[in-house]
């Protein structure tokens, strides 16, 4: 078993108000409500946990792209990505991913996926989603009738320019290159592996299933709701007569541990409560642009994450509510582990994207989350699937390859009353760049 | 009269809905909505005209819909309609994003329309006069867009969600359908660039609005009167943007004055 310490990066501060002043977090919320002080508190208090669930031993660090959004701060997921990759050493850097059908070219995410791999000396797991209806559409103005197909050209281009070894000509229906020549290229071979982030479209479990990409699903209504999709995505694997690895799932959870269940419901109830009442607080009319979703996807009953159908489902519902159906996996090591086990095994998930700061949560709490979590529960997992072979996680440069960030020495020194911060001495001496 | 129309050697084929059998042709090109299957106004202009109402491809029964990615497309596909019809021209009257279409038509092939008739029609944008996101609007806001009274019978009727199941999944596979196809002319802006080509239309033109089009407002008329040689704006009282609907007798009476004089 595999675990990917998953972050959103919300905003803390939403007014309590927030869902009856306002008609959505996500596309047209008003810009006032940030606060870029506030922002970069955020923004540093974030990395800090991403680098503290590093040093706790999970095994990817998860972030992933969401425009115009209160509960997902990164309409730049690799800036975090870069960020991330100096001050950590073991864990993947998972970045769940780049809409790919939104850049132009779309080898600019080529060109950052590799440059993201070379950095971190192969640590990538290159996320390709299409990305929400609220974010492609709506935000960036794609047309829901063609997202889907330019998200595939996209794809197309991707990949050769990862592994075509010479120069090439690309006349796409939506780009148009003479040359394409990706440098760098990345340092795993022929390409950092690919997760596709999916919610729910069923044409997704073909793209993955055909392409051998693990698929990955970020519901955030748990594992009871979530099994629907695995198990159609299963099926689809199984039609296709492909192994049915755990590993190729991927499946988000918010997980909550304390020392026991009722210290859980007191420390994380609220957090809850801001993060599906705040943070999921999405208008109705954005939910699911006309095209976005096909036809096949709306007739095989897959129901959308945010919008008012979804609002429905969580209304007036208790934190007993939000555990027994599985939005959240809380309580005791005890609980969360047996709760948690049989979840993975439900899904037949191999690669759990754990979220353990949600909505409102302080630094203090996420790291308590975190720590026990990597303690008391993760340990007790790791066998979960011994016998299947993990073809979906990065392979690194050995250790002794790799480059390490020159140790900071910084020297303060107080001149006429002002406090100036120096380096102490020239990075290139402590550096063994070569 | 229904008829299926085949185009391109059966790579579309269209749902044509047939209206009266003398008098010159009038094509019909219906809004994002599609044709209602009740639409009075067809029946009432075929006493005087050979109306003929084809569903562009992705909306009802018509398919093909995947061969029409933009406008230039669709008013090729328009052309190809007509030539398989066997009319080489026609009074060509567009509704909303068949205005738009129809604009594009008599634009990009001016032998094709004699004359124009463009009601409440898509295709410009100011930016002091923003249209509502459409696309965005719950069935709940919808009426007070498109309706100069939302509580009308007409546009209850309109904007009724039946109470069973299936016929609800039904309907919202349809309107998916029709408002995809139309997210290629209208999302997320409903221009286009019909600003660098109106100036090739030569045909006679009829601007006509409700002017109490809260979708799109009244002041896009003079949009299209700035761009089109000879155009003229006519408002109609009592009725916004589904006009030929809500004003059927003021609507048929402005278009038949206009095309018979």
């Amino acid at each position: 078993m595999k675990f990917t310490w998953f972050h959103l990066m919300p905003y803390r501060y939403l007014p309590d108000d927030f869902k009856d002043k306002y008609r959505s977090v996500w596309v047209d919320i008003p810009r006032d409500l940030y606060d870029p002080k506030v922002g970069h508190r955020l923004y540093n208090d974030y990395l800090d946990q991403l680098e503290f669930a590093d040093q706790m031993g999970f095994d990817g660090l998860g972030v992933n792209e969401h425009h115009q959004n209160a509960y997902g701060l990164m309409p730049s997921p690799n800036i975090m990505g870069a960020a991330m990759a100096r001050r950590t050493r073991n864990a993947n850097l998972v970045i769940l991913g780049n809409s790919i059908a939104l850049y132009n070219p779309p080898v600019r995410v080529a060109e950052e996926f590799a440059m993201l791999d070379v950095l971190s000396g192969g640590r990538l797991v290159a996320g390709f989603p299409v990305g929400t209806s609220m974010d492609t559409n709506f935000c960036y103005g794609e047309i829901p009738a063609t997202l889907r197909e330019k998200y595939s050209e996209a794809h197309d281009l991707i990949i050769k320019a990862w592994t075509e070894p010479d120069v090439f000509a690309f006349n796409g229906k939506y780009t148009k290159l003479r040359y394409v020549n990706l440098w760098p290229k990345p340092i795993q071979q022929p390409h950092p592996p690919i997760w596709i982030p999916g919610g729910g479209s069923v044409e997704t479990w073909d793209f993955c299933a055909d392409h051998a990409y693990q698929y990955s699903f970020l519901s955030y209504f748990g594992y009871i709701a979530g099994k629907k999709v695995a198990d159609g995505y299963w099926n689809v694997m199984a039609k296709k007569g492909k192994e049915l690895n755990p590993y190729s799932l991927g499946f988000a959870q918010v997980v909550a541990v304390a020392n026991t269940d009722e210290e859980a419901e007191r420390l994380y109830a609220p957090h809850m409560d801001y993060f599906y009442n705040r943070c999921l607080h999405v208008y109705n009319g954005f939910a699911d642009a006309p095209g976005y979703r096909t036809v096949s996807t709306i007739r095989a009953g897959v129901l959308a994450q945010v919008g008012k159908e979804a609002a429905l489902r969580r209304e007036g519902m208790t934190w007993k509510d939000f555990v027994d159906q599985g939005y959240v996996i809380a309580g005791s090591p005890k609980t969360v582990r047996e709760r948690l086990t049989h979840a993975m095994k439900s899904l037949n998930c191999g690669h759990l994207m754990i979220l353990q700061q949600i909505g409102s949560m302080p630094p203090e709490l996420v790291r308590l989350n975190t720590e026990l979590f990597a303690r008391e529960v993760m340990p007790h997992m790791r066998g979960l699937w011994t016998g299947f072979e993990d073809k979906w996680s990065p392979k690194p440069l050995p250790e002794p390859e790799r480059a390490m960030p020159a140790p900071l020495n910084f020297r303060r020194t107080e001149a006429n009353g002002k406090t100036v911060t120096t380096a102490a001495a020239p990075a290139h001496e402590s550096r063994s760049a070569k | 009269m229904k008829t299926i129309q085949k185009v391109r050697g059966g790579k579309l084929a269209v749902e044509v809905h047939s209206f009266g059998n003398s008098g010159e042709p009038l094509l019909y090109l219906h809004g994002a909505g599609g044709l209602l299957g009740v639409d009075p106004f067809l029946d009432e202009l075929g006493k005087d005209f050979r109306v003929i109402a084809p569903h562009l491809p992705g909306f009802g029964e018509s398919t093909g819909g995947e061969l029409i990615d933009d406008v230039v497309d669709a008013a090729l596909f328009y052309h190809e309609l007509m030539d398989e019809l066997g009319i080489a021209s026609a009074h060509i009257v567009g509704h909303s994003m068949g205005g738009m279409l129809a604009a594009e038509v008599a634009a990009l092939d001016v032998s094709r329309a004699k004359k124009l008739v463009l009601v409440g029609a898509a295709g410009f944008w100011l930016d002091e006069n923003p249209i509502p996101d459409f696309f965005a609007l719950d069935l709940s806001e919808l009426g007070s867009y498109l309706f100069a009274d939302p509580k009308s019978p007409l546009a209850q009727m309109f904007l009724a969600i039946p109470e069973d199941m299936n016929q609800l999944a039904d309907m919202y596979v349809e309107r998916v359908k029709r408002l995809s196809m139309a997210s290629k002319f209208l999302w997320p802006i409903p221009d286009r660039g019909l600003k660098k080509r109106a100036y090739r239309i030569a045909a006679p033109t009829l601007v006509l609005w409700g002017a109490s089009d809260r979708l799109i407002p009244p002041v896009y008329a003079g949009e299209f009167t700035r761009h089109i040689k000879h155009a003229r704006a006519q408002m109609i009282e009592g009725a916004g943007h589904m006009l030929p609907y809500e004003q059927h007798d003021a609507f048929c009476t402005a278009v038949r004055t206009f095309l018979k004089s």
